[in-house]
């Protein structure tokens, strides 16, 4: 009987089943990843999870016999006062002489877990992203790794061979190794006696000394390894961590009446690309939600996506909110700030001149990047790409003009969100604007 | 053993490590040889982690297999369901090879290494080598390499035809594996080891004979067609074994698709006896088990609480709920084998005048374990419980029979545990395990290969029970992509030859060729 240790081995050999098995049922994957959206908190995109897909999307027909009609017999365990001939009345479940209980196939939901990555990179699949920003975004920790030395312990991978084979032969020097030169040497020297015709006189006894002593080089040889484990030497690695840095995120969003459910939905995505973002560039990310109508209010995820309120629109609202919270919780002297603010362009031509010098003055100069996205409805993307512009285009239009930190974009369907990130991206990141 | 408790128990504590393991083995050894008898294969003992024993479980069991997307399913399902704690894992896995593989799960705690050891290493392992379905079916020696080279050639397979090529008639072939067996045994053995010399050989021979010149010869004249008897029996027709037919004789199919379609048919025939004797395979290794561990017991080999913690293992594995007990799910093979088995031990030992009346070979015979063994290397689970589920099981278990019949709008108990029913009850729960019963009988009846190539094929129907339409409408889609034209089933009452229902299917214009 062996035993063999199988823990070790590399484990994840079904990982190529499992990608086959995701590219198969991609379409309804990405749908579900779609649809689960809706209940994700936008903090939480970047989670493993639960999805549920229908079971027939993947479903391997067999030929089999059908669970109704037909005469059936069935013998069950368990009777308890039937007699035969009693009469019993047919099942209307599934359970029962019809059934042919046991395949678990039902037209049920299929449902399973996804890996962060996976979900990440159907969701970024969604938006459509490019592929080098996927990379960017999906890539996980960017710790630095340099070498750190040596160490007795270690990946295979990592053996250091030339420091090995150093300590090895430091070693056979000072126990005296013998050489392999050394044995042949003396085995040439047997085999020249042993080949002497005329044997001399002392050949006898010089025979003996030198088997002994060969016999002695080969025990020695043999005692003493060529490389032992204790001359292993492996590389070491050590992660540099990376400074540690905070950023906070506001989104802001008008919630008027005006707003419809699909350009909550396209704001909701643009916000949770850019915590997805931030998240990669900041160890610590903070989120303030704020919404407003005439009034601003600062709100929890939920009722920022998800609640109506009537009222008419006054940007300039949010605006003083937004430095208010700043003012109280958060120093820009500590804290990257980033603006996200979502709305359909509604505003009072009023409150214009104030919004402007609001952001402009107040808000620009302590911010790392503004992004004012626009959102329109998906049916009317090709009339209003063509000219009209909102109240709100109108005013901010001289600001991005005049300020590098501040994009805007209008968004009509979601996979217009990522050009509004291009400029972020081109500039290799955030880390490097804040470092 | 003079004296009770005259050796020091293996272990106490429920942790395990390599050595307990070879003594458990060495002490169980002399045990189940010796004393029982049993016939092994070598053993070699695999200790995996459970995420290993989830990579396993997707495919099949079986520790190297090709790669398709239904076992990444499978992988996920598992995977889902044990991370939610809905399903533990099984404690072992063993495979039909010779020498006899078993992963051991390193959770496990001493007393379960134990139990699973006598399980799988002795009980299942006495079984594949000995139950004649076995041998007459697989072959243990050759089924690893067989499955290193089905891996290998798929995977060559998919880097010169591409994988979604592959993929699709792995998918077509998968939907008629079960149709991919043959039930009735051949004179030649199958020699699996020779495949993947054979295969390069031909592939050689191919390569060798390619000229590029036939392709330029006119094509004659069609030559007359063949009266239809003539026909079907120089197409060895009919043949339920529809992928041997679709390998040997599908017009469309390239050499790798019909090599394909080879390896899931033998890997569909190497499971075949194990689908024929789920409650005997399980019932011989809870029974060695059973045996094994009490001895062991009754020697003071492992302590009391060891053996509580078998015995509550133990009744959880044979435990068969009742019908109306709310998770009924069709009977457990484990309980159903072991509660035959050890009933056949009762009557052995202490008949009463039933079973005298009964089992007039057995009664009484005194020596259990001799019988047994017999009966695990001659029967399958249909023979098995027709010959030996006793009255007195039937009483136990409490079994009733019920006949549903379309024409009636109740459903009927037909018999009771009384002097009337038994044989009826018997005759009733064998005939569920009769595999041509659990599966469609479905046969390739007739095709013209001179004239529109139309695949005929036919299910008898038994019992008035149709196919499931949209199932069958899913793989007859398949089977008419593979046989490259039109594919027509007739389901056909099998007493009255009456034409029930029919589908018909065309191939899809982009199925790759």
């Amino acid at each position: 009987m062996h035993i063999v240790d199988r823990r070790l081995n590399p484990g994840g050999k079904s990982l190529v089943n499992r990608q086959r098995f995701l590219r198969r049922a991609r379409a309804y994957v990405q749908q579900a990843v779609r649809d689960s959206l809706k209940d994700r908190s936008i903090k939480d995109l970047d989670k493993d999870g639960q999805i549920t897909i229908r079971r027939d999307a993947i479903h391997e027909p067999t030929l089999h016999r059908a669970a109704q009609g037909g005469n059936r017999e069935r013998v069950l365990p368990g009777n308890h006062d039937y007699m035969e001939g009693d009469r019993i009345k047919r099942p209307s479940g599934g359970q029962g002489a019809g059934s042919q209980a046991g395949d678990g196939e039902g037209n049920d939901d299929f449902q399973f877990a996804l890996s962060r990555e996976e979900f990440l990179d159907l969701f970024l699949d969604d938006l459509e992203l490019p592929d080098l920003a996927k990379q960017r975004l999906i890539g996980g920790k960017v710790d630095g790794i340099r070498r750190a030395g040596y160490s007795v312990a270690g990946n295979p991978s990592n053996l250091s061979v030339s420091r090995t084979m150093q300590r090895a032969m430091s070693r056979r020097l000072a126990l005296r190794r013998p050489s392999s030169g050394d044995l042949a040497r003396i085995e040439e020297e047997i085999a020249e006696i042993e080949a002497r015709d005329p044997a001399l006189p002392d050949d006898a006894t010089r025979l003996e000394a030198l088997r002994e002593e060969r016999s002695h080089i080969i025990r020695r040889r043999n005692l003493i390894a060529y490389i032992d484990p204790v001359d292993l030497r492996y590389r070491r690695f050590e992660t540099v961590p990376k400074p540690v840095a905070q950023a906070v995120m506001f989104c802001l969003m008008d919630v008027s009446g005006s707003m419809t459910e699909h350009m909550k939905d396209l704001a909701k995505r643009f916000f949770a690309l850019l915590h997805l973002f931030l998240t990669r560039c900041y160890e610590h990310v903070e989120v303030v939600f704020i919404h407003h109508t005439d009034r601003a209010a600062e709100v929890d995820e939920q009722t920022f996506f998800y609640s109506t309120v009537t009222g008419g629109t006054l940007v300039s609202s949010a605006l003083e909110k937004l430095q208010e919270v700043i003012a109280e919780r958060f120093r820009p002297d500590d804290w990257n700030i980033y603006v996200a603010q979502a709305s359909d362009g509604d505003t009072m031509q009023s409150d214009n001149g104030r919004v402007v010098g609001l952001m402009n003055d107040a808000i620009l100069p302590i911010c790392q990047y503004v992004a004012y996205l626009e959102v329109g409805r998906e049916e009317f993307a090709d009339i209003e790409g063509i000219g009209t512009t909102t109240g709100l285009w109108q005013a901010y239009a001289p600001v991005a003009e005049a300020n590098r930190n501040f994009v805007m974009r209008k968004v009509h369907h979601r996979r217009e969100i990522y050009p509004v990130f291009r400029e972020l991206f081109q500039r290799k990141g955030v880390a490097e604007r804040s470092a | 053993m003079t004296a009770k408790h005259a050796k020091s128990p293996l272990f106490t504590g429920s942790d395990w490590d390599f050595s307990l393991i070879n003594r458990i083995y060495d002490t169980i050894e002399p045990i189940a040889l010796k004393e029982m008898g049993l016939n092994i294969y070598p053993n070699q003992i695999e200790i995996i982690s459970a995420e290993q024993m989830l990579d396993a479980y997707s495919s099949i069991g079986m520790p190297l297999f090709y790669k398709h997307w239904s076992f990444g399913k499978q992988f996920v399902t598992n995977e889902a369901m044990y991370r939610k704690g809905l399903r533990g894992l099984a404690y072992e896995l063993v495979i039909n090879s010779d020498p006899c593989i078993n992963y051991l799960m390193q959770e496990n705690s001493a007393t379960m290494q134990t139990l699973v050891i006598a399980h799988a290493a002795f009980g299942h392992n006495h079984f594949f080598k000995n139950n004649y379905v076995f041998k007459q079916w697989t072959d243990a020696e050759g089924i690893l390499d067989y499955l290193e080279f089905a891996k290998r050639y798929i995977a060559q397979c998919e880097e010169r035809h591409g994988q979604l090529a592959v993929e699709r008639v792995l998918d077509a072939a998968h939907a008629l594996m079960n149709q991919g067996v043959h039930r009735y045994p051949r004179v030649r053995p199958r020699d699996l080891k020779g495949e993947a010399a054979r295969e390069a050989e031909r592939q050689a021979y191919r390569d060798r004979i390619y000229d590029d010149l036939w392709r330029t010869i006119p094509t004659g004249a069609r030559a007359a067609a063949v009266p239809g008897e003539a026909r079907r029996a120089a197409l060895g027709l009919p043949q339920e074994n529809i992928l041997y037919f679709l390998e040997k004789t599908g017009p469309l199919l390239q050499s790798w698709q019909r090599e394909i379609l080879r390896i899931v048919r033998l890997i569909a025939q190497y499971f075949y006896p194990q689908r024929q004797t789920k409650a005997m395979n399980e019932g011989c290794a809870t029974y060695t088990h059973y045996r094994i561990m009490t001895a062991l017991h009754q020697r003071g080999l492992i302590t009391d609480g060891a053996f509580m913690e078998f015995l509550s293992s133990h009744t959880n594995v044979v435990y068969q709920p009742t019908y109306d007990s709310g998770h009924f799910g069709g009977f457990n093979p484990y309980a159903l084998g072991f509660g035959i088995m050890s009933d056949i031990e009762r009557l052995c030992r202490e008949p009463t005048e039933e079973d005298r009346e009964w089992f007039p070979e057995l009664a009484g015979c005194g020596d259990p374990i001799e019988a047994l063994k017999d009966i695990w290397a001659n029967y399958r689970d249909e023979s098995f419980i027709s010959q030996f589920l006793s009255p007195h099981m039937i009483r136990q278990w409490r079994l009733f029979q019920i006949v549903d019949r379309a024409s009636e709008s109740e459903m009927r108990v037909d018999a009771i545990h009384d002097e009337r029913g038994y044989r009826r009850i018997r005759r009733a729960l064998a005939r569920e395990y009769e595999i041509g019963r659990q599966e469609p009988d479905i046969q390739v009846v007739d095709v013209d290969l001179a004239g529109d190539r139309k695949l005929m094929v036919e299910h008898a129907v038994l019992d008035g029970v149709p196919l499931d339409g949209g199932d069958a409408a899913m793989v007859l889609q398949n089977l008419a992509n593979l046989w490259g034209y039109e594919v027509v089933l007739k389901e056909v009452d099998a007493e009255s030859g009456k034409e029930l229902k029919s589908h018909n299917s065309v191939p899809e214009k982009n199925w790759p060729r």
